[in-house]
């Protein structure tokens, strides 16, 4: 048979497609292209958060904190093991990040400027990167959808740990309710970028819906991700900037306004207020690590040969 | 620039009792770096009390192209399957 038409039946019938099967060149190349970008937010956005550490108030909040940006790290592995599976070169990747020829969330190139924002980054951005990896799980190629149901999982916690730092704040002083306000005041907008332009404008989404890549599209996982955070925005006793922001009983979802797409394109372009740091600092730990990596290896081959020699 | 580690298959027993299953890979200078990488890796959730690490070069798999002719020989032999055989109902404990 066909193994081009084969291979649409198979996806197109909910079978998975693992690394040796034969497939369509075009499906390989968007696989690695997103799982790759992929792999780079989890990476970069260690950056934010980690920013941090140090100042985190209590051994507890500190703890916490650590553990998630670990998790986050893991999950830039688990996305760059999977991208292996499809023939791509791991430190082609690295490269690729830091020489800016391939993309990541626009997201983490907001900067991080008070604590208060590591909880409502726990809230909106794991919250709304949660949105877009659930349906994943089920996303066509077996290693991505598997990779995605072991991040699902610890996203959970993610979410938990921001919204109840949130929580623990806006319990403290009216300076702390504010902190928490203005973050949220900062973040809201950013967050609902990260589902990507409207469907009007979104080029790719058609095609990777038809190969079962992507389950849902960039609107439809926006609505969700609004109807989800209004009511924990209400209980939290926050403010969403948004005065479109209402209830459609004929809809049964929330109305709410668009984002500055300008500002999106511009922050995708590399002229967000983080771009260049981000990068840079990923490039000098990758160079700075080098020295470690070689080591490693010589110790490795040097073992290996008086392995041999004994034997 | 990047010095570059071989590749190395994880297998993860979940607990006492079950199979080592394959969760993923990674890459390590040595074997004694894979494992240690594996655990921080892929069992940072109790999820394992055993771990096994591969090389990727030395796993020989069966060709997916072939799949059918190479399983064949087990598609005609339904004696093999305990309903392959009609008992009458009230025989006990069979
Ligand atoms: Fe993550
Ligand atoms: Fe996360």
């Amino acid at each position: 048979m066909d193994l081009e038409a084969e291979f649409e039946r198979a996806v197109s019938g909910e079978q998975r497609v693992e690394p040796r099967d034969w497939m369509p060149d075009g499906y390989r190349k968007t696989l690695i292209r997103q799982i790759a970008q992929h792999a780079h937010s989890e990476i970069i956005g260690m950056q934010p958060e980690g920013n941090w550490i140090s100042r985190a108030p209590s051994l507890r909040r500190k703890a916490i904190l650590l553990a998630k940006v670990q998790d986050e790290a893991g999950h830039g592995l688990y996305l760059y093991a999977a991208t292996e599976t499809l023939g791509a070169d791991r430190g082609e990747l690295t490269e690729n990040l830091i020489n800016g020829r391939q993309k990541y969330s626009s997201i983490f190139n907001y900067p991080t400027l008070s604590y208060a924002d590591v909880g409502t980054i726990g809230w909106l951005v794991d919250g709304a990167a949660i949105c877009n990896q659930v349906p994943l799980c089920r996303t066509s190629y077996g290693p991505y959808a598997r990779a995605m149901i072991r991040i699902c999982k610890e996203e959970s916690f993610h979410q938990r740990q921001g919204y109840e730092l949130l929580m623990t704040m806006m319990r403290g002083t009216d300076a702390q309710r504010a902190m928490v306000q203005e973050s949220v005041d900062r973040f809201w907008w950013p967050s609902l970028m990260m589902f990507g332009p409207p469907d009007s404008e979104s080029s790719n989404t058609e095609q990777s819906m038809k190969w079962r890549i992507k389950r849902n599209t960039n609107d439809e996982l926006r609505q969700k991700f609004v109807d989800m955070t209004v009511p924990q925005a209400e209980k939290l006793g926050v403010t969403l900037p948004d005065p479109a922001l209402k209830w459609n009983p004929e809809r049964g979802h929330y109305d709410f306004g668009q984002p500055d797409w300008d500002e999106f394109w511009q922050v995708v372009g590399g002229n967000g207020p983080a771009n260049a740091q981000r990068i840079a600092h990923r490039r000098k730990a990758h160079e700075d690590g080098e020295w470690v990596r070689a080591a490693a290896a010589a110790h490795a081959a040097r073992r290996a040969r008086r392995e041999e020699g004994v034997a | 620039m990047s010095s570059s580690w071989p590749l190395w298959e994880v297998f993860v027993r979940g607990k006492r009792g079950l199979n080592h299953v394959h969760v993923g890979s990674l890459h390590a200078p040595d074997a004694e770096m894979a494992l240690r990488n594996a655990r921080d890796v892929y069992t940072r959730r109790n999820e394992g009390v055993s771990i096994w690490v591969v090389p990727a070069a030395a796993i020989t798999a069966s060709s997916p192209d072939e799949k059918d002719p190479f399983f064949a020989p087990s598609g005609d032999k339904v004696y093999r399957h305990p309903t392959f055989y009609s008992i009458p109902e009230d025989v006990p404990h069979l």
